[in-house]
């Protein structure tokens, strides 16, 4: 029904081809990679460095897959589905290459959480029996149980490793105000890096270095804040694991979808809300506007005025000068009755170009059928 | 919007946000889309990723001119010269789309005349931009279809803005570059709902939909919705009612969700026709500059806390969900008003809830007629949209123009109002931060977006801070005609020579105190991108005895 549908006039109708996965027959458009194809027949193919709206990188090689007539274990997300293709997605060769793979990962991360056996009884304030660094355990990382390397873990069933770890504590950036880069946590995946390009433009962050050094960094490996990132946060919302976070985390009881209030490209949004408090904003994928993306003022910058402490809270009548609270009662009174003196053209109604449709054609009702003139306007111009 | 109402014969972006991806080449002018639509700047980054040509015109270097195969670094003021020699071009080189010509448009004879007007050389000397430049410009937007002009206030803040959006209009008529995916004409609207208010007839020459309230038929209609009589002559702009409410014409206003203290120009005279006013309400979430001066306060519920609807600048109606409950005893704006209305003994404004009014917008609204929240809750809908079946309309004028054909307008140069002299011989132009909004009375409350950028910068070229020497971080005082305002210098090339620019989103630097009222005599938008000021070092108070 809605309009983004008949946007797409001239493109092309595209060819469907089908395919098999693990037995099961899929029909999908040209041009589908085979990573898609499974999950479009929800045939789970555990992935790092994908991310949907990401070219295909093929970087973390957990999406290894077997595909008769071609050799090795091609990466699905980088695979183009063709007709006939005939895919394993299961198989002791390829979890013997995934679980190489995910150990490799681990080696550099603070690990002890994901492959720990007392995971899920372990409290928040717990005291930790492994006795492991504080910053290796599970409950400081704010992505726990909300982390795709521990569903990776889990599915996987690594609970110990077989290559020693480098546990080389590595550098944290906490430049910016609204998110943290902890190093320490990340796992090179890059999606951060390819969201800042492909989805911004901006190119603020890249993969710097070589081998072993290799890290998320910017521009002369300066700060963030000292760097050309303008802080849309895009970078952070496609972090699977805790390297790129908020620094504040409530989590919502709620989400409400709505739209953002500030500029006019209208990005559809999702407020989390907790104890009628806003917590945070999530991107809506769906929004035909923004599809995801927000800016720093959008995703940032909306909780922070909603819940201020400096919002009008009463009425308020201009008593000797001075402004005082006053009842919704007395308020409403007294500006029909001073409005009730004027006639026609003395009056003007000054709109707001931030308040809704529905507010405004109360507003230039107001003036047109109460106070009968047609001086009604808002800030169009500025 | 005026400038488009006559070529085309309706004032709204062409096209859709997203199609701009499918741009063989984009002109971005007087837009600073990275900062001002930031969503729509990672648009264009990603047609230009995908190829497209990106011309940027603009005095002011800013973001995307590292993204543009061509940087047109006019003067300000002379979009109409540039755009003109740009058609001039196309036309000596039969870049033009003549078959869209003949069949969309009317009056091109005239227009062709017209350009006899712009010899490359005398573009040039207007401009500032070399004429090879403005040619290369002209072949790469007209032999690159299908091409999308995008433009701001820093095309219609002037006075003579009406003006540069008919040149822009011609320029996409010219080349056929209208009612294609990835084409039209673009105004990015500036804040959340400013298409929406528009639409639904916050203006004082309209009804909603844009329906004249001079013309009998659409007063009757109104008059019979409404149940009351209603006056035929147009009311006035704001421009037009804060000068009466300084000469006592206007004795009362009811103001909404606005900040005119400090986003009008001529900030001081805002100010005094404010408190000359016999009665002042201010209705907002904030007690604001403006709501300081008021007789009545009323608290109003923010986005969060109540239902709607915000139409973007792309004609599309989306849906405003509450997610909280109202902070204190905060109420939604529509009921603010009823229940005054109701008190005045008002017939027709005991409306239940924001649904129950867009019912009534449905009705009176033709370009609304088929939007309802129940359609809504399942996506959203750009308008036009006249029935319950229609599926709305991502690009207009695909088959034929609003107003039948597409009408060339010849253009004549019109140099700014204010121009630079001895006495205050820089241009001040207007701009925007990324990391503010509008007067910042929500973004200032931010913690966050004030470390990025906490206070006004004056941003003045390096050869114009050593002539006056002002060195980087510096206080100076920026004097106009009007006032004077003192801020932090930021000396820097992205000004050019002779320009400096400033936001107004600071309240301890109120840039809209030096800037000029007068105004495009149809459309009404006062010139914010040129006033002439002069910048001054401030003395060090205690300077060391000799």
């Amino acid at each position: 029904m809605t309009t983004t549908d008949t946007a797409v006039a001239g493109e092309k109708t595209l060819k469907t081809i089908t395919l098999s996965i693990n037995g099961v027959k899929i029909e999908v458009p040209e041009g589908t990679t085979v990573l898609e194809a499974a999950r479009r027949a929800d045939i789970y193919i555990p992935t790092l460095c994908y991310y949907p709206d990401l070219e295909p990188y093929g970087g973390c090689r957990l999406c290894v897959v077997e595909i008769e007539k071609m050799r090795g274990l091609p990466t699905a997300c980088t695979t183009p589905a063709t007709e006939g293709m005939v895919v394993t997605t299961e198989s002791a060769a390829i979890n013997e290459v995934r679980r190489s793979s995910l150990e490799l990962i681990l080696s550099t991360h603070p690990c002890e959480c994901l492959v720990c056996h007392r995971r899920e009884r372990c409290g928040p304030n717990d005291i930790c029996l492994r006795q492991v660094n504080v910053t290796d355990r599970c409950v400081t990382c704010p992505s726990n149980q909300n982390c795709e390397l521990q569903e990776v873990v889990d599915y996987l069933g690594v609970h110990e490793l077989s290559i020693p770890r480098d546990t080389k504590p590595r550098d944290i950036d906490t430049s910016n105000p609204f998110f943290d880069l902890d190093r320490n946590r990340c796992i090179l995946c890059s999606r951060c890096v390819r969201a800042c390009q492909e989805i911004t433009g901006v190119g603020a962050i890249d993969m710097a270095n070589r081998g072993y050094d290799v890290k998320v960094a910017t521009f002369g490996d300066k700060s963030l804040m000292d760097s050309i990132c303008r802080s849309c946060g895009e970078c952070m919302v496609r972090c699977p694991v805790g390297a790129m976070k908020p620094k504040e985390i409530t989590r919502p009881d709620k989400e409400v979808k709505t739209v953002c209030a500030y500029c006019g490209v209208g990005c559809s949004m999702y407020l989390g809300v907790k104890d009628n408090k806003i917590t945070g904003v999530r991107g809506d994928p769906e929004g035909p506007a923004n599809q995801g993306r927000l800016c720093v003022k959008g995703r940032f910058g909306i909780a922070e005025f909603v819940n201020h402490k400096d919002r009008l809270t009463t009425p308020l009548i201009r008593k000797n000068g001075i402004l005082v609270e006053a009842s919704w009662e007395e308020a409403l009174s007294l500006v029909a009755e001073k409005l009730g003196k004027y006639h026609g053209d003395e009056a003007a109604m000054i709109t707001s170009a931030r308040a809704t449709n529905e507010d405004n054609y109360v507003m230039q009702k107001f003036a047109r059928a109460v106070l009968g003139t047609n001086n009604v306007d808002h800030c169009a111009r500025l | 919007m005026a400038g488009l109402a006559t070529t085309f014969g309706s004032g709204a972006m062409t096209n859709s946000i997203s199609d701009i991806v499918d741009a063989r080449c984009i002109l971005a002018i007087g837009t600073n889309t990275t900062e001002a639509h930031p969503i729509i700047g990672m648009n264009v980054r990603r047609a230009v990723r995908r190829g497209a040509k990106l011309i940027v015109a603009n005095p002011l270097e800013i973001g995307l001119v590292h993204d543009a195969t061509i940087w047109l670094r006019h003067r300000s003021g002379t979009d109409v010269v540039l755009l003109m020699g740009m058609m001039k071009v196309i036309v000596l080189e039969g870049l033009m789309d003549i078959s869209f010509i003949d069949k969309r448009c009317e009056n091109y004879d005239a227009l062709k005349e017209s350009l006899l007007d712009y010899p490359l050389n005398l573009v040039e000397e207007i401009t500032g931009v070399p004429a090879e430049t403005v040619a290369a410009a002209a072949r790469i937007y007209a032999e690159n279809s299908p091409a999308s002009i995008l433009y701001t206030m820093g095309i219609t803040q002037h006075t003579h803005g009406t003006d540069n959006v008919m040149a822009v209009a011609n320029l996409a008529m010219i080349t056929g570059n209208i009612g294609k995916p990835g084409s039209g004409v673009n105004p990015l609207r500036g804040q959340n709902n400013v298409q929406g208010a528009c639409d639904v007839g916050a203006l004082p020459n309209v009804y909603p939909g844009y329906q004249s309230v001079s013309d009998e038929k659409a007063q009757q209609k109104f008059e019979a919705a409404w149940g009351t009589k209603l006056d035929p002559k147009p009311g006035m702009t704001l421009s037009d009612i804060i000068p009466a409410a300084h000469d006592g014409g206007i004795k009362a206003i009811y103001l909404v969700g606005e900040n005119p203290s400090l986003s009008d120009p001529d900030g001081k005279h805002v100010r005094e026709a404010l408190r000359r006013l016999d009665f002042f309400a201010v209705q907002d979430i904030f007690l604001s500059e403006t709501a300081l001066l008021a007789d009545v306060v009323l608290p109003a519920c923010s986005f969060a806390e109540k239902d709607g609807t915000f139409t973007n600048t792309e004609r599309r109606v989306q849906r405003v969900r509450q997610a909280i409950e109202p902070v204190g005893d905060s109420k939604p704006d529509w009921w603010i008003i009823c229940q005054v209305a109701q008190r005045m003994g008002a017939k027709g404004f005991d409306f239940d809830s924001a649904e129950s009014i867009m019912e009534e917008i449905a009705r009176l609204t033709p370009s609304y007629g088929g939007i309802n929240y129940k359609r809504l809750e399942s996506g959203s809908l750009q308008w036009p949209c006249p029935t319950e079946e229609h599926p709305g309309t991502a690009i207009l004028h695909t088959e034929i123009f609003s107003r039948g054909k597409g009408r060339f307008v010849p253009l004549t140069y019109k140099p700014p109002v204010e121009m630079p002299d001895d006495e205050y011989p820089l241009v001040l132009t207007t701009h925007r931060s990324l990391f503010q909004y509008h007067t910042g009375t929500m973004t200032r409350k931010v913690r966050g977006l004030n470390i990025f950028r906490k206070e006004e910068l004056v941003a003045i070229h390096p050869a114009d801070a050593k002539s006056l020497d002002i060195s980087d971080g510096e206080m100076v005082r920026v004097i106009s005609r009007r006032g004077d305002v003192k801020a932090k210098a930021l000396v820097t090339d992205s000004s050019p020579e002779g320009t400096i620019a400033m936001t107004f989103h600071f309240a301890e630097s109120p840039t809209n105190e030096l800037t000029n009222p007068a105004y495009d005599p149809v459309a009404k938008t006062p010139e914010l991108k040129v006033s002439a000021v002069r910048v001054e070092k401030i003395r060090q108070a205690a300077a060391s005895p000799a």
